[in-house]
């Protein structure tokens, strides 16, 4: 479960002060698929670097399974990635001129499991975001956009995360890759119960999760049930 | 992160562009490897010069006729060439100085030398027996010259192995057979070992003959070359030099030592010098190789750093997927280490097959101490860690979002 109570964040870059979130309160229960929308500068990209443990707010308590996030160390917010969440970004982030398979086990190279184990999960990972097993062996730079995609949910998959958090998943991707990346997330969601949250600057793409959050100019501005969610049926 | 991942990381890492590895890792092998030679080559020369100094005797005092340093004017003077000391000297020094264990004059000369159709031109030393000892001359067939040929006038000659070579030909005993030293006809009565020498004085170029014999019938004088001195040991040479001073001095009515007519020569400070030579022949050598192992680290932290930059991404991916920044250093400091830990194996073979190559075709006897390799070893390690540190630290420290955000 995530909580966030009376987040805000301000910049210091030398004399200039900006303020990126005014006071951002909200929840997030286990299993939901929530959608943060806002147009760029809208304060969802600080946002999602508060949820996601890279960065700290300046003021206001976030927390996470309920831990107290909001005044970790360095150290200790790796610790919160490491175990309890899992990054989906734009433009995939995976390692070039390295296997599938050995980008996924990355993340469990961190959490120190044995390496038996990791190679079992990654597989069953990279099974779960729906990439053919013919693809484990080859070089990340070998696979088209979508298949990157699924290489990186994988990756997000592997060390069973309280909360995947999806950065303009379909950013880089063409409509109908995108698509099937997007029903990929809502597979996890509703089989898997996982709880998700992507961030985008579309409503189109928002349109998928059950509920939207939009924000703007550092404030929330709308915080509702998506009623009309979008499905595809045929999955690729 | 455990060691094993951290080395499969590293590794893969590096294989990743291997020819920027290679390039990168020449720096360091070349460092090493001459690192490892120069100092091999150093010691070798070393060795080689203390031990032809070695092969001259044990605890030796050569007195030369001629001028001892002099304050201001040297009148220097060829060996052999000043006529001051006498065979009375050499028998005053023999009886009088008790830490004089053995004492061989002797004269010595080029002459040409023929034999049955045969013949060269060589160095001729008149000595007496005790010139075996003094000397170190090891017979090999027959016997060297004794007292009682010196006091006889005895024509006889033992022979260096290079002068029966020349004389005889190879494996010939030429016992019993005559040579002719400037038209006198001598009775060959010994060879000598070889004591192996290098340089422009073969040591095995060379006839013994009764000094009284070489006086009458070579040079027709009674001067003597220098004095060969066997100091009873190593500690009492210092003394046994400045007694056979004072009495040569003395003998010589010479009351001003800066004054005197001959001077004396101290194996032991021959070795000292040669050696305190050759020791800043070895740390000048050791130098310059030094410094290109040092410009091979400089090549290292630049590889490391262009690493980090064009790597930025990874490093933010790293982070976010929960690598802290001490797993972070320690990969990019692992790189650094492997590169020049292989680096270092690599060019300590190349030092050692540079070194090999200059004993073989270069005539030293290199020599590769453990202390060179486990040094470089070191050395290279520490360059690893030295000039991988700052670039590692530089990863360390990046902010992951700003990472990730990198283009």
């Amino acid at each position: 479960m995530i909580k966030c109570d009376n987040i805000t964040k301000i910049y210091n870059s030398g004399d200039v002060k900006t303020i990126a979130l005014k006071g951002v309160s909200f929840e997030i229960n286990d299993g939901e698929f929530v959608a943060i929308m806002g147009p760029s500068g809208s304060g969802k990209s600080t946002l999602m670097h508060i949820i996601g443990a890279l960065d700290t707010p300046t003021s206001g308590k976030y927390f996470l399974d309920g831990q107290d996030v909001s005044k970790l160390s360095d150290d200790e917010l790796a610790d919160i990635r490491k175990n309890k969440l899992g990054f989906v970004f734009q433009s995939f982030n995976l390692l070039p001129r390295t296997t599938v398979l050995r980008n996924v086990v990355l993340p469990l190279i961190y959490a120190g499991s044995s390496s038996g184990e990791r190679e079992a999960r990654a597989k069953a990972a990279l099974e779960n975001a729906g990439l053919n097993e013919s693809h484990f062996h080859h070089h990340s730079n070998q696979l088209s956009g979508g298949q990157m995609q699924r290489v990186a949910i994988a990756r997000a998959l592997v060390n069973d995360p309280s909360l995947i958090l999806a950065d303009e998943p379909t950013g880089n991707l063409d409509t109908q890759t995108g698509e099937i990346v997007l029903s990929t997330f809502q597979g996890l969601n509703e089989k898997q119960h996982r709880t998700i949250i992507l961030i985008t600057h579309e409503r189109y793409v928002a349109e998928h999760a059950d509920r939207i959050i939009t924000i703007r100019d550092g404030e929330i501005v709308e915080d509702e049930k998506n009623r009309n969610k979008r499905k595809i049926n045929s999955i690729a | 992160m455990i060691i094993s991942d951290l080395f499969k990381e590293t590794s893969a890492a590096l294989l990743v562009n291997k020819a920027r590895t290679g390039l990168t890792m020449l720096g360091i092998i070349i460092g090493i490897g001459s690192v490892i030679a120069m100092v091999s080559i150093g010691q070798g020369v070393q060795g080689t010069i203390e031990s032809s100094i070695q092969s001259l005797g044990s605890n030796l005092i050569i007195v030369m006729p001629g001028a001892q340093r002099g304050a201001g004017v040297q009148v220097s003077s060829g060996r052999g060439s000043s006529q001051t000391l006498t065979l009375a000297d050499a028998d005053a020094v023999q009886q009088q100085i008790l830490l004089a264990q053995a004492v061989a004059p002797e004269v010595s000369g080029r002459y040409q030398i023929t034999a049955r159709g045969t013949n060269t031109n060589t160095q001729v030393i008149g000595t007496a027996a005790a010139y075996s000892v003094v000397r170190n001359v090891e017979i090999d067939t027959g016997s060297f010259i004794d007292d009682q040929q010196v006091r006889s006038l005895s024509k006889v000659a033992v022979l260096g192995p290079t002068a029966r070579d020349d004389l005889f030909g190879q494996d010939v005993d030429p016992t019993g057979q005559t040579i002719r030293i400037k038209g006198v006809i001598f009775k060959v009565v010994g060879v000598t070992k070889a004591k192996g020498g290098s340089g422009f004085s073969n040591p095995d170029d060379v006839i013994y003959v009764p000094i009284s014999t070489a006086q009458r019938f070579l040079t027709g004088h009674e001067y003597v070359s220098d004095i060969n001195v066997q100091a009873v040991d190593q500690q009492s040479m210092t003394d046994t030099q400045a007694q056979i001073t004072s009495l040569l001095l003395d003998r010589h009515h010479i009351s001003d030592p800066t004054l005197a007519d001959f001077s004396t020569l101290n194996q032991a400070d021959i070795i000292a010098t040669a050696s305190s030579i050759t020791d800043t022949l070895t740390i000048f050598l050791g130098a310059v190789a030094g410094i290109s192992l040092i410009v091979g680290g400089i090549g290292i932290m630049n590889m490391m750093l262009t690493t980090v930059t064009e790597r930025t991404r990874e490093i933010g991916l790293r982070k976010a997927i929960g690598a802290k920044s001490r797993d972070i250093n320690l990969q990019f400091l692992a790189e650094a280490v492997m590169l020049t830990f292989t680096g270092g194996i690599i060019g300590v073979i190349l030092g050692w097959v540079l070194s090999l190559l200059v004993s073989r075709f270069g005539g030293i006897a290199t020599s590769i101490s453990l202390f060179s390799i486990l040094l470089a070893f070191g050395v290279s390690a520490a360059i690893g860690i030295g000039f991988g540190y700052y670039p590692a630290r530089r990863a360390a420290g990046l902010n992951p979002i700003e990472a990730l955000r990198y283009e």
